[in-house]
């Protein structure tokens, strides 16, 4: 360190701007990039959405007012979509949330090779969707995949399905693949969250003769209840942006089983080249996470009081 | 651990067993063979992914029916070359790994550093950047993929790479974690520095950097993993093989019949295989970077 000071002081000084403008300096490259690929275009969608811009089209732009909306509002197709999403987030968010708590207890526990099994628990997450999206079309295949192969065997046949071709088991079977490939990283939030319970409080608990399942109820949930509530947001907004295992596999089908306000966006807006309406369904989709943001903030502002 | 256990009561002496996993049998049974079925769920399609790379077209899926499917036999070495031939592997394997390592390596310069001026460099403003960078931590890259997609393609920059990299270089999540990074490393050592006559950019660089080492595999990590996967802004901007990455490659690759399932399990082994690697050799880097980015909330 003193030496390091020393061949400081020698140094010759730079030249003396002041600490405003070089935090301004610091700054610029990350304004610039947020300003032109994140600020403006944020904007730009809600301009866009109230005229009737196409993709690479001559024609004069006008604008039409709320038109874009309430085609979308009127879309038998949007609310399909729509519909997807919830259902997709009612079933996801309950279940991968509590899997994933699950494997953080269990890799919690000072047993041997529980580093190895949290490994395991994760790998999933460094597999992208789309890859995980094609690996499951081949277990959920309908004439030989493993998944029919195994259910057919512990039911006679009874559980077989079509999976992805079905327009009743494509979304679970989406739904099944997704929570394979997140439940990893949740679990490691929920384990940081663990970690961070002071041990005293179990100590306390089993003094009072609580059972194991009645610490877990009345301890863990309590003392995890923030890291609950972002996980369980997180979730919920990643299951209203979900694209990647639909898009690379049932792209919406079968006769929109598995369509998405995602996949609704790029069919409108790149597909069908309707860059106003589908900059509306961005906005919709905008309100729809900051909502979500929004309930979370305020659930967590009250646990603080 | 149960060390000092004996002079305690009984309850708690037992807990402290438990917790230590030194109790009962059965305690270990109910532990270990929950791990080890799960362990079955996560690492089976793996596995199938690999012995599918290896394997004759036909038989990937014929095999589905029975324990050959974990068997690499009849082998086939050729699915890696087959899905170059077909779908252009290696050249998008290629495209994936200059755009993911230039947003990365660009984007760790730019956020950090923004991320440094807002913890440490005091100026105008300041405060209001840091409430509005929180702000943006809520937009999702979704929302304004579209008016994106009009933008770049009335300046003519779609179907490029750069057009891959620039959206998603400086991110508000990555400059809010590299700022409560900053925040906590203490000040004294910059302030020395600073009192020495070192300038904002010399106490960053020789002071601040080397300390911050684990901030920067922390954010590296989570960005490369989001970009290594990105497949709705290249379904938006690429047209051609030279520029697309591998994750719509593949969807495409996928739906061009007819469905030869050894070649996509080789595509899908050489999209994985990079970061399996990274992460088994780098594990507890990873762990640590995804823990950190539930600090937000």
């Amino acid at each position: 360190m003193t030496t390091d000071a020393v061949r400081a002081r020698r140094m010759p000084r730079q030249t003396r701007l002041g600490d405003g403008t070089w935090g301004w300096l610091f700054s610029l490259p990350g304004l610039i990039f947020l300003g032109g690929f994140l600020i403006l275009p944020f904007f730009y969608a809600i301009y866009l959405s109230i005229t009737n811009q196409k993709l690479n089209s001559p024609l004069p732009v006008k604008f039409v007012g709320f038109d874009n909306y309430s085609k979308i509002l009127q879309d038998g197709d949007f609310w399909n979509a729509f519909k997807n999403n919830i259902v997709f987030a009612a079933v996801v968010v309950p279940a991968q949330t509590a899997l994933a708590l699950w494997m953080a207890t269990l890799v919690n526990q000072k047993v041997r090779a529980a580093n190895v099994f949290r490994g395991i628990f994760f790998l999933p997450v460094v597999v992208v969707l789309s890859v995980t999206a094609i690996i499951w079309a081949l277990l959920f295949n309908g004439d030989s995949g493993l998944i029919n192969t195994f259910l057919g065997a512990i039911s006679g046949g009874a559980l077989e399905s079509r999976w992805l071709e079905s327009t009743t088991m494509a979304l679970p079977a989406i739904i099944i693949m997704s929570v394979w490939q997140g439940a990893g990283f949740q679990m490691l939030i929920l384990l940081a969250g663990l970690q961070d319970i002071p041990q005293e409080l179990y100590e306390a608990a089993s003094i009072d003769g609580a059972t194991k399942w009645q610490q877990f109820l009345y301890v863990t949930l309590p003392q995890l209840r923030n890291t609950l509530i972002f996980v369980i947001t997180v979730t919920t907004i990643l299951a209203f942006r979900l694209f990647d295992t639909v898009w690379a596999t049932t792209r919406g089908g079968p006769l929109g089983a598995t369509d998405t306000m995602m996949v609704r966006l790029v069919q409108t807006g790149y597909e069908r080249k309707q860059i106003a309406q589908a900059s509306a369904i961005a906005v919709v989709f905008f309100v729809v996470v900051l909502t979500l943001t929004l309930i979370q903030r305020v659930i967590l502002k009250e646990n603080r009081d | 651990m149960a060390t000092s256990a004996a002079p305690l009561p009984e309850a708690e002496a037992t807990t402290a067993a438990e917790h230590s996993g030194k109790s009962l049998k059965t305690r270990k049974w109910t532990t270990y063979l929950p791990m080890v079925l799960l362990s079955i769920f996560f690492l089976l399609p793996l596995v199938i992914m690999f012995v599918g790379a290896l394997k004759v077209d036909d038989s990937v899926l014929a095999d589905g029916d029975s324990l050959r499917a974990f068997i690499p036999s009849p082998f086939d070495g050729n699915n890696f070359s087959k899905a170059n031939d077909r779908a252009g592997l290696f050249t998008l394997f290629r495209n994936s790994v200059i755009v993911s390592v230039v947003t990365v390596a660009v984007g760790l310069v730019v956020n950090s550093l923004m991320g440094y001026a807002l913890a440490r460099v005091p100026f105008k403003m300041s405060k209001a950047m840091l409430v509005g960078i929180i702000a943006l931590t809520i937009v999702p890259f979704q929302a304004v993929a579209i008016p994106l997609l009009f933008l770049v393609s009335e300046l003519g920059w779609t179907d490029t790479l750069y057009v891959q990299i620039l959206p998603f270089i400086a991110q508000p999540l990555f400059v809010y974690l590299f700022y409560s990074f900053f925040l906590a490393v203490p000040k004294e050592l910059e302030e020395a520095a600073r009192i020495d006559g070192c300038g904002p950019v010399r106490t960053f660089v020789s002071v601040v950097l080397p300390l911050a080492k684990p901030a920067f595999a922390t954010v590296g990590i989570l960005h490369f993993l989001q970009i290594w996967g990105e497949l709705l802004w290249p379904v938006l901007v690429t047209t051609s093989e030279d520029v697309r990455p591998l994750p719509y490659g593949m969807s495409i690759f996928f739906t061009q019949p007819p469905i030869s399932w050894g070649d996509l399990m080789a595509y899908a082994t050489v999209t994985t295989l990079p970061l399996l690697i990274a992460f088994l050799f780098f594990q507890r880097w990873f762990v640590q970077s995804v823990a950190r980015s539930g600090l937000k909330g």
